[in-house]
């Protein structure tokens, strides 16, 4: 195994990370979550 | 104040020490930016003086308003934002008051060097190797800060902001390690430890991502906290800013070839270049309908808000930059914008009206708040400072198109024997009165600033500086 094989390794690789991380986000549970982790920003300080 | 006490307070020293040198240096830096752009337009202005010329001058104007304006913004709100997020008080206050003064030692370090003339010759990477390791130190100390408060966070969850915040954070100290390295043979002077091609790909590599890293994903930070914040209305999509967060992080690092087209880089690196910058428009514009849609149903505030107006102007020049910018990195469209004004009016739409817009949008949403006050001591400035700023900008960048696409048309046009039609003084002749043009955007542009300064100076002697309670943990998931 060469050096050129490891960069088509770690490309390939990142390409397909890249999509389970869309894919994870996409899921459906996770909506819950989400919505509270967007509200964070907005809750604490009362002005 | 009993240190049990103190635990119940958010850590603001820091915030507001950047937050005021913020807006100095952005008067500084903008300033310097329409002398250099007058002297363009009156050449007799460089006074015939290395000290005051523009080659010495221009890296002390990028200089200025990237590190020292957008970095001391930089450092201000994700120190404020880190600490709002994860409900904690900053971890190593002490660390980060060093932050401040030593950054702010580069920053006078750069002032003074500069114009005598001390440089690596690497665009936005000048500064000579002493400079260079005292700025790695200050931001290993950065890196500390931040992540020992994301440590130390109540919440579980790591809010967006944050995440771009860190890429930031580790990305720039991953490019300035790498793209500083040199040979030092004597105080403030050295080699580069690349050569030939692969230095200025290297350099490229460093100068795209500082694009991607300080310019984009930190100030996208910013955007993902102050927005919802000034808008009252929690972001459009979270899991769509995950994504193009993801997104920028794996594209981004391969662009910065398209910097180099038809250079002596191998044909293959400038196509990968290429086509990962068209890809880019993507999450670019992921994050850019992000911000604006979470103004959905909240329009009309912008009718008052000159705040909120700063912020979604900031988002609509994000989105056309980052439009122009895949556009332009392909090759046959470079052909004609490369070396020309087109460029500097590209980076002066993503630089005035994306970070300056989101920057001066964020400090005018803080100030009042470090400073115990519910707003600015005048709502009025902000307006005039509001349509001062878009007029400059947009007078700006026109000229710079029409006067880029100008001089570009007329280096490629041949006559029917092959020589060229125009010399290339005919093209600068033909680029001056955009260059007047582009002077007066700037002036209009930094005057904003200067009222901004003005109301800055005005509202914190008006307030006081009073430490913000942390809340008692919400219960979060």
């Amino acid at each position: 195994m060469d050096i050129t094989d490891l960069r088509i390794i770690s490309t390939v690789g990142a390409l397909i990370t890249f999509v389970g991380i869309w894919v994870w986000a996409w899921l459906g549970r996770h909506k819950k979550d989400f919505e509270e982790a967007a509200r964070l920003p907005l809750e604490g300080d009362e002005e | 104040m009993s240190t049990n006490n103190v635990e119940t307070f958010y850590d603001d020293w820091a915030v507001r020490k950047f937050t005021v040198m913020a807006v100095v240096w952005g008067v500084v830096g903008m300033l310097m930016g329409v002398f250099i752009a007058a002297q363009l337009a009156y050449p007799e202005l460089n006074f015939g003086l290395p000290w005051t010329s523009f080659g010495r001058l221009r890296p002390l104007h990028t200089n200025a308003v990237i590190f020292a304006f957008g970095g001391s913004a930089l450092f201000a709100t994700s120190y404020y934002v880190v600490q709002r997020t994860s409900q904690a008080r900053l971890a190593f206050p002490l660390l980060a008051r060093y932050t401040f003064w030593g950054y702010q030692a580069v920053i006078v370090l750069a002032a003074i060097t500069l114009p005598l003339g001390y440089t690596q010759g690497k665009e936005y990477a000048e500064l000579e190797w002493p400079i260079d390791l005292l700025l790695l130190v200050v931001w290993v100390m950065y890196a500390i800060v931040f992540f020992g408060t994301i440590a130390n966070r109540k919440i579980k969850h790591i809010y967006v902001a944050n995440w771009f915040y860190a890429a930031f954070i580790i990305v720039v100290a991953l490019l300035h390690i790498v793209n500083s390295a040199a040979i030092p043979s004597e105080w403030f002077r050295s080699y580069s430890a690349y050569s030939g091609a692969q230095d200025a790909m290297i350099q490229w590599w460093y100068g795209h991502n500082a694009v991607g890293f300080f310019l984009t994903a930190a100030f996208l930070g910013m955007m993902y906290y102050f927005v919802p914040k000034q808008a009252q209305r929690p972001v459009y999509s979270y899991r769509l800013s995950i994504v193009h967060f993801w997104g920028l992080i794996f594209t981004y690092m391969w662009a910065g070839s398209h910097h180099l087209h038809y250079t002596a880089l191998p044909d293959w690196t400038q196509s990968v270049g290429m086509v990962l910058s068209l890809i880019l428009l993507a999450p670019s514009w992921g994050g850019m309908i992000n911000g604006m849609m979470t103004m959905s149903g909240a329009w009309h505030k912008l009718r008052d808000d000159p705040i909120l107006r700063f912020m979604i102007v900031s988002l609509s020049f994000y989105g056309m930059s980052t439009f122009e910018g895949p556009m332009m990195a392909i090759k046959t469209v470079n052909a004609l914008s490369h070396y020309t004004d087109w460029t500097v009016g590209h980076v002066h739409s993503g630089a005035l009206g994306w970070v300056g817009f989101v920057s001066m949008g964020s400090l005018y949403f803080l100030t009042p708040r470090l400073w115990g006050l519910k707003q600015m001591y005048s709502t009025k400035a902000i307006e005039l400072h509001f349509w001062l700023a878009t007029i400059g900008v947009v007078l700006y960048i026109s000229a710079m198109w029409i006067s880029g696409v100008t001089a570009g048309l007329m280096w490629r046009a041949i006559n029917e024997d092959g020589t060229l039609t125009y010399t290339f003084v005919e093209s600068v002749k033909a680029m001056h009165p955009f260059y007047v043009i582009r002077m007066i955007g700037g002036l209009m542009y930094v005057s904003g600033m200067i009222i901004m300064l003005w109301n800055v100076i005005k509202t914190v002697q008006m307030g006081q500086a009073t430490p913000a309670k942390i809340p008692a943990v919400v219960a979060h998931a």
